[in-house]
């Protein structure tokens, strides 16, 4: 590690935390797009609301797991600090 | 250093896993872990439930009592929810995802009654991301034999193999791990809330609790329920 010390080291994993969340930009766009056409079928069809509930929110969970992927990388660098030697 | 530079406050947060108490088996260190007496606690709260719904369907009467009507509304919604997505072949399968639905349920809200829930640990979601993928594997090989199975392996073109068993590989761990990260970010979130707001958090985390462990806990179980029936059901589907 040479002169780095464990503060350096902690407080870039803190930037690295930041970056790794901002994953959830794409999600939050993706689950935005899934409940707009959601709603604009049921306008369309009020008949199908609970099907179209469900299948929307099946979609949004689906489109979450990469900005959780995102989530779980900023808590192994807080949490877990691979880093440290 | 850790959790100080952290947290400049240097309040306490807990949210990890702790060991109770460890005992030695074949020379390996085995920990009971928080996991477990909560994995436990929310056996002993279904078993109990277990037996009082099978006391009351053994002496059912015509007219239902209210604890007769709600078992019966929890395994008819149950049915109609697997029926809903399995079809012909949600009779074999009714036991299964009734059971994972209650317990994912439970698991997830028990943090409202001050237990960790044990599906913020990955070793209990992926054991049961690991059940669906047995299954997956076991009802393709059933339903659509050998041929079937290569055939599926080589879809488009047969060059396609490898990134097909990629995406096989790739269904039980984003499959518990999509359940794992919703679970441990309403965990974390709450224990930083009572930690760093310790001070104001009197009344009002409650509206929290009721979004992460609630909803978000209700629409989880649905998700990893809705999603292992239709990766089974696929399974089992034949081409003709």
């Amino acid at each position: 590690m040479g002169e780095f010390n464990n503060n350096f080291i902690l407080g870039c994993s803190a930037i690295g935390a930041g970056l790794a969340v901002i994953a959830g930009i794409g999600p939050g766009v993706g689950q935005g797009i899934a409940a707009g056409h959601a709603a604009a079928a049921v306008g369309r069809n009020p008949g199908a609301k609970s099907d179209v509930t469900s299948t929307m929110l099946l979609g949004q969970a689906v489109a979450e797991t990469t900005g959780l992927y995102g989530l779980l990388i900023a808590m192994l660098l807080l949490f877990v600090k691979p880093l440290l030697p | 250093m850790g959790q100080g530079i952290l947290l400049s406050a240097g309040a306490d947060i807990d949210f990890m896993i702790h060991g109770v108490f460890s005992y030695e088996l074949f020379g390996q260190t085995v920990w009971i872990t928080t996991t477990h007496v909560c994995v436990l606690i929310v056996m002993l709260v279904i078993t109990a439930f277990c037996i009082a719904a099978n006391r009351a369907v053994k002496h059912a009467s015509d007219v239902p009592g209210t604890f007769q009507n709600v078992v019966e509304l929890v395994v008819e919604m149950l049915d109609k929810m697997i029926g809903g997505v399995m079809g012909k072949f949600s009779p074999k399968f009714r036991n299964y995802i009734g059971t994972i639905f209650i317990f994912i349920l439970l698991s997830n809200i028990s943090g409202l009654f001050g237990l960790r829930p044990p599906t913020a640990d990955y070793g209990v979601t992926f054991a049961m991301g690991i059940m669906t993928f047995v299954l997956i594997h076991y009802n393709q090989f059933k339903y659509q034999k050998v041929k079937g199975v290569i055939a599926g392996l080589c879809d488009p073109w047969p060059i396609w193999a490898p990134i097909n068993i990629i995406g096989d590989i790739a269904v039980p761990i984003s499959l518990s791990l999509r359940l794992f990260a919703n679970v441990l970010s309403g965990t974390v979130m709450l224990a930083l809330v009572y930690a760093l707001l310790s001070k104001i958090a009197i009344i009002w985390p409650a509206a929290l609790h009721v979004y992460f462990d609630l909803f978000s806990g209700a629409i989880q179980t649905y998700v990893f329920c809705m999603l292992t029936m239709t990766y089974i059901t696929n399974a089992c589907t034949t081409d003709e």
